[in-house]
């Protein structure tokens, strides 16, 4: 199907961007890369009276260093991170799940920004930003605000995110010296939403795992000194604790079974590989 | 700020398959739409217009993307390659298009031509991909009639053969 009428401002800057939202009073949509928005608009699932294009926005695609994380414009694309030289040694865990997420045709649009905007329970980057502990910054006419992947994450495709605010960048913590990762999913086919979703990152005294696709937004649970005799026990009652629901991809049951069986490998890899 | 109002037509400017080419459209116009219906490409097929089936992937600026979640307004200025742009004005076929043809990469070709404009880029950025990785590119399409394994032999006979020519 097509999507219905609306008025749309290409974002120069983003100051522009912020005064479209602003104006618009929540009846206006960003458009990052439109993998998302503009499936939803064709299918009349979402019908924003003004839509704001920020993908040639200049100013919001940039990849930099700040601190002990990697900054990423809302523009930036996810093929344009997947490419950024440094991913493989600083970033491990996105550098192994970003090619989960879609497809070559899709990365080549959709933003990193924008996935966690849509904070789709299933996302991959959604995953990875709540298991690194990473944050989003947000700006609005009104100002800007810092926010931690647990505060900005609420729920089924709900954030913190207010209507006139715009997620200008997000912040990967980079991994620290002898932390291994580990990351990996089930999906109906490559590329698809993942059915469960995993990623591990430990550092011999602290695993940290989180689940996707199972609860209604990314979970992480953190151990301290986990042996390996009480992992499955540790992994068993998480499976529990999550909560999943049937749905027409999988029944909760396997959904259960896949957070022991996948979460003990991520955790296995990732003590594995720590450097 | 340019603010494009919805009953507004906007004359977009914009390179189609090497030649300069002016076209009119509403900002709710999808891409697909506009190289079918104003510019009169054909090439660009539309299946399932949510993003998923990829049989209207077209090169914007050199990548590969989805022009059904494109809007027309979004290519002012910019370069769009469609299948029509492969073949030479001879209809001379590309040494990918040729290998499809040889290999049965193709049956009713309603996929085929997102498959090749995904597989042209693809194969700039990974001359030489294992089998796997051909696959993995190829999940960003469906095809209902081949079974894949035609035109996974094809992409990697093209590769092989860029690969001998080279050496
Ligand atoms: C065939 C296909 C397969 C896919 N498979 C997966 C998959 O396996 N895993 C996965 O995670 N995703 C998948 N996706 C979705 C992914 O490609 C999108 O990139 C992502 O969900 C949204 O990013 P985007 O830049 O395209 O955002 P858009 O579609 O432009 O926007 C999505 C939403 O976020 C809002 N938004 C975007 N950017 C901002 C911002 N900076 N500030 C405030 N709000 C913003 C928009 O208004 C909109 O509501 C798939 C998509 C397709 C078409
Ligand atoms: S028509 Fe665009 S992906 Fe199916
Ligand atoms: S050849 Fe018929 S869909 Fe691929």
């Amino acid at each position: 199907m097509k999507p219905r009428k609306f008025d749309l401002v290409r974002a120069e800057t983003t100051a522009e961007a912020l005064a479209a939202l602003s104006e618009a009073g929540g009846e206006a949509k960003i458009f990052a890369g439109g993998q998302s928005l503009m499936a939803m608009m064709n299918l009349r699932l979402l019908d924003p009276s003004v839509l704001i294009d920020i993908s040639q926005t200049a100013e919001l695609s940039y990849i930099k260093e700040v601190g002990d994380k990697l900054e990423i414009g809302a523009a930036t694309t996810q093929v344009e991170l997947l490419s950024w030289p440094g991913l493989a040694d600083r970033l491990p865990l996105l550098h192994q799940a970003i090619p989960h997420l879609g497809h070559f045709q899709t990365r080549n649009r959709g933003t990193i920004c924008g996935s966690l905007a849509h904070s789709d329970p299933s996302s991959e980057l959604p995953l990875c930003l709540a298991t690194l502990g990473g944050e989003v910054v947000l700006k609005s006419t009104r100002g800007e605000r810092v926010l931690s992947a647990a505060d900005f994450q609420l729920g089924m495709m709900t954030t913190a995110r207010t209507d006139d605010e715009l997620i200008v960048a997000a912040r990967y913590p980079f991994k620290k010296p002898g932390e291994g990762f580990a990351f990996t999913e089930v999906a109906q086919r490559r590329g698809d939403f993942a059915i469960v979703a995993v990623a591990a990152v430990a550092n011999g005294n602290t695993t940290r795992l989180g689940v996707g696709g199972v609860a209604d937004k990314p979970t992480v649970k953190s151990w301290t000194n986990l042996a390996d005799e009480n992992l499955d026990e540790e992994l068993n009652a998480l499976a529990w604790e999550l909560k999943g629901s049937d749905d027409i991809h999988a029944t909760a049951r396997y959904r259960r079974e896949m957070v022991r069986r996948l979460g003990r490998r991520v955790i296995e890899e990732a003590n594995s590989c720590r450097s | 700020m340019p603010k494009l109002s919805q009953e507004a037509v906007q004359k977009i400017n914009f390179t189609l398959n090497g030649d300069a080419e002016t076209g009119l459209a509403e900002p709710r116009m999808l891409l697909s739409d506009f190289l079918r219906n104003v510019m009169g490409v054909t090439g660009c097929h539309v299946g399932c217009e949510h993003g998923v089936c990829g049989a209207c992937t077209v090169q914007i600026d050199g990548k590969v993307q989805r022009s059904c979640l494109t809007l027309a307004v979004q290519v002012e200025g910019r370069r769009v390659d469609t299948v029509e742009s492969l073949a030479g004005r001879e209809n001379e076929l590309t040494d990918l298009q040729q290998a499809f043809k040889t290999h049965h990469g193709l049956q009713c070709g309603y996929c085929t031509p997102g498959i090749l404009m995904s597989a042209s880029e693809y194969l700039q950025q990974n001359p030489n991909p294992t089998e796997e990785e051909v696959r993995d590119m190829l999940s960003g399409h469906l095809c209902r009639c081949t079974g894949y394994a035609g035109i996974v032999n094809a992409i990697m006979a093209t590769a092989k053969q860029r690969q001998e020519n080279k050496s």
